[in-house]
């Protein structure tokens, strides 16, 4: 069982990744990070309600675990969603939708910001309760070893969802079956306002399989190609029959656990410094420049991102509430 | 082109706020993240970022200024290079949401309302094929085997439901037939394997989750109701769980308090699940086959104490009873009795005392908790005019009370005695013999409530 740390910044060149992918993988991030902008725009003008925890921050995470995958892999996480579902390729204006409540919403409105999914597009959730995301993707992966289909599930958890109970069952389960499952933890250092420090005994949770003999690796979660290099080297594990391994990712959100978190306990000091030494996207956009991407081609990216979000923030104020009849339906399946 | 920075809801019920402190002045620049202003709001203290780089080319509201309401233009912000004077070119940014219609995604749906009671149960037909005397065990280990004969997705999983052929031998047979990539033995990990068979499920394979006991599910309950039960609903939906969670609930012999429990209304009060609770032979096998084919999450409550009782039962694998009816276990004219699980047994024993004493009994066998059959005991106490609910659980906010409320609702004017129930006492269930017995329902406690009600 291999337990390593890793932080160093990775050679991208002999990742094989060309300045076509990075410019994609520029684009995803910057996606994500525009539409977390623009949703947090509309919580403030009243028209997203409840509860809307942003990614921004974290966008290398999603993009890079994203680009390690096969067609049909799935991927579970938790109420922090929004990027995850746009890395998997859901339409931004059917996730916006969702957020303001309307009908052309994932979840019809039913289910709002926490709580959305995607058949098409492998995305089971998008789940309210910390932790129980994490069973249920190990029972995702579960399916694939039934199957027998060279399929891997993707489970994302936090950093205050490692100390759930049912994370260790999961563990035990899966490292027992061997199911191909990589749980990916995002260690943003907070669950809510509670550091790390202050909630684990342990802060380096890439150990947190060691019990289990599930080999883990921390990550350098700012750099999408850390995580797509960490990321293609764990689903080779998952998908070979070696069972769960985990990778924690160290990353960073950079604005409120939810809407409204007065952030009392950190420092604007030390976000500060995670956005101007760390940002997942202002690295990429360096190593495109210094690789000879021009200008241009950034600014092209980045004027159809904000196309992209404008449209669906429209499409999400356009779209009708839904039908008062819907309050009734999608209970239980017809028999 | 400037924007205007509005007054933000910063939190899910904040309505108006009071400007703090502006941290930036007229003329300064700002980058996206800035701290612009503090507000307070109804619950903290919060600081409003700038979205966009710029510079603040005028503050509206001052500091300190109270009762500043949700989307009130605050200040104005210029892009770069923008003339200070910009300010007055100021494109308004999107408020009140405007309800242009695009064309809806789905049609309409019909009016519906709650999955309380079911809207269509197909109709149960009368068997007449060949059947075999043997016992719920047998019963409903042979429903698992014809349903896994039958479907490859079907697969059952718990703690010890493999090599030791199931805690209470329900399970007999089924590894040797399967083998062990269809019934899995887990660990002790209750919370663990139910929301991993909530994942298969969601993945489209049908798993069957035994509880060793459904005291033991308590440790699971939050991903049977929250992630099985709602995720349909969550999801528009999008997703189904096709699950059975089975195992013995209720009263077992002198085990004591944490060993003994009824979870019918708990698990029955949860839209999202069905809830199936029988009694004889037949309907262990009928409604077991039916649950496990059914798309929904079922939660089947056997009994300890029935497990060894025989029945016939029909032999033919397509026999299967539909989810959501009661079952009239015994026609009678004088009073209505509802009972469900081991209690019909108890009921039916009532009955016959009832009898010898001149009233006529009918037993209601409900069978199906959710959706409730309510047409069948309405249809009962229209005729009789008096009902007595049995159920081993505690009588507050129990199935009894549910029967009591739906009487009200459904057949005042029928009735000619209070609804009584007979429930299992409101303590945690004592171990002596003695105390135990007092604690649940027994025949005479239904007999006394049946006379009562009869007023003989
Ligand atoms: C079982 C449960 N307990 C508490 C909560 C409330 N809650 C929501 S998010 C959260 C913090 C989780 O932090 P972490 O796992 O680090 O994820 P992050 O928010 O940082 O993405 C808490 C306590 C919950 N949703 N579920
Ligand atoms: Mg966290």
């Amino acid at each position: 069982m291999a337990v390593k740390r890793k932080s160093d910044s990775v050679k991208f060149a002999d990742l094989g990744v060309s300045q076509q992918e990075l410019l994609r993988y520029y684009g995803d991030m910057l996606l994500i990070r525009r539409f977390e902008e623009r949703a947090g725009q509309m919580y403030g003008m009243g028209l997203i309600g409840g509860f809307c925890h942003l990614y921004i921050g974290q966008e290398a995470v999603v993009v890079g675990m994203q680009a390690a995958l096969k067609e049909g892999d799935t991927i579970v996480t938790s109420y922090r969603d929004h990027g995850h579902m746009l890395a998997a390729g859901m339409d931004p204006k059917g996730v916006m939708a969702e957020l303001t409540g309307r009908r052309s919403g994932y979840s019809h409105g039913k289910g709002g910001s926490m709580h959305m999914f995607s058949r098409e597009k492998n995305f089971f959730g998008g789940h309210g309760i910390v932790g129980a995301q994490v069973p249920i993707g190990t029972g995702l992966a579960f399916a694939h070893h039934y199957r027998g289909n060279g399929l891997i599930c993707v489970t994302y958890l936090g950093d205050g969802a490692i100390n759930q109970g049912q994370v260790y069952e999961s563990f035990n389960m899966a490292a027992l079956w061997k199911l191909p499952v990589v749980y990916a933890i995002e260690n943003n250092r907070y669950g809510m306002g509670t550091s790390i420090d202050r909630a684990s005994a342990r802060t380096d949770l890439f150990h947190r399989g060691m019990a289990y003999g599930i080999p883990g690796e921390q990550v350098d979660g700012m750099n999408v190609l850390a995580i797509y290099e960490a990321g293609l080297a764990a689903a080779e594990h998952a998908r070979s029959g070696q069972g769960p391994i985990i990778l924690e990712m160290m990353t960073y959100r950079y604005r409120g656990h939810s809407m409204s978190d007065p952030a009392k306990y950190r420092t604007r000091d030390e976000v500060n410094r995670m956005r101007t030494e760390h940002d997942p996207i202002e690295q990429v956009r360096h190593r495109l420049l210094e690789d000879g991407a021009n200008e241009a081609q950034l600014k092209q990216i980045e004027g159809e991102v904000r196309d992209r979000v404008a449209e669906a923030a429209q499409f999400a104020q356009d779209s009708p509430e839904p039908d008062p009849a819907e309050l009734w339906t999608d209970v239980l399946a017809e028999a | 082109m400037a924007t205007e920075v509005l007054m933000p809801a910063l939190s899910p019920t904040m309505t108006e706020g009071k400007i703090a402190r502006w941290l930036k002045s007229e003329g300064e620049s700002v980058r996206a993240g800035d701290v612009l202003a503090e507000i307070e709001t109804d619950k903290a203290t919060m600081e409003v970022e700038a979205i966009d780089e710029g510079v603040l080319a005028k503050i509206v509201i001052p500091e300190g200024t109270e009762h500043v309401a949700v989307n009130t233009p605050i200040a104005v912000i210029a892009e770069n290079g923008e003339e200070a004077g910009a300010a007055e070119n100021i494109a308004p940014a999107s408020r009140a949401p405007q309800e242009t219609p695009v064309k809806a995604p789905r049609p309409s749906p019909p009016p519906a309302t709650s999955t309380i009671t079911q809207r269509a149960v197909p109709p149960e037909t009368e068997y007449t094929g060949k059947t075999r005397t043997m016992t719920v065990r047998e019963a409903l280990r042979d429903a698992m085997v014809e349903e896994m004969r039958r479907d490859d997705t079907v697969f059952l999983i718990g703690e010890e439901v493999a090599e030791y052929q199931g805690a209470y031998k329900i399970s007999q047979g089924l590894l040797e037939e399967f083998g062990a990539r269809r019934v899995i033995d887990t660990p002790i990990t209750e919370q663990g394997f139910t929301g991993l068979g909530v994942g298969a499920g969601f993945a489209g394979l049908r798993p069957i989750v035994e509880f060793m006991t459904f005291n033991f599910a308590m440790q699971a309950i939050d991903q049977i109701i929250n992630s099985a039960g709602k995720t349909r609903y969550m999801s528009g939906g999008q997703m189904s769980c096709p699950i059975v969670f089975r195992g013995p609930n209720g009263i077992a012999a002198r085990v004591a308090a944490q060993h003994s429990q009824c979870y019918a209304s708990w698990y029955a009060h949860c839209p999202g699940l069905k809830v199936v609770a029988p009694y004889t032979g037949a309907d262990h096998k009928g409604l077991l086959k039916s649950a496990i084919r059914d798309p929904n999450p079922v939660v089947f409550l056997e009994h300890e104490l029935v497990y060894g009782e025989s029945f016939a039962v029909p032999d033919d694998p397509e026999f299967i009873v539909p989810i959501g009816r009661a079952r009239i276990a015994r026609p009678g004219e004088h009073v209505t009795i509802t009972a469900f699980s081991r209690m019909v047994k108890l009921a039916m024993q009532a009955a016959e005392e009832l009898q010898k004493a001149g009233i006529s009994a009918e037993i209601i066998d409900l069978r199906t908790l959710r959706p409730f059959d309510v047409e069948t005991v309405v249809a009962s106490v229209k005729k009789t005019n008096r009902i007595v609910a049995v159920e081993e659980g505690w009588p507050f906010a129990g199935i009894g009370s549910e029967l009591a409320a739906i009487m009200m609702e459904e057949c005042f004017d029928w009735l000619d005695a209070p609804v009584k129930r007979v429930a299992g006492k409101d303590v945690p269930l004592p171990y002596a013999a003695n105390l135990e017995r007092l604690a649940v329902p027994q025949v005479e406690d239904i007999v006394a409530a049946a006379r009562e009600v009869a007023y003989r």
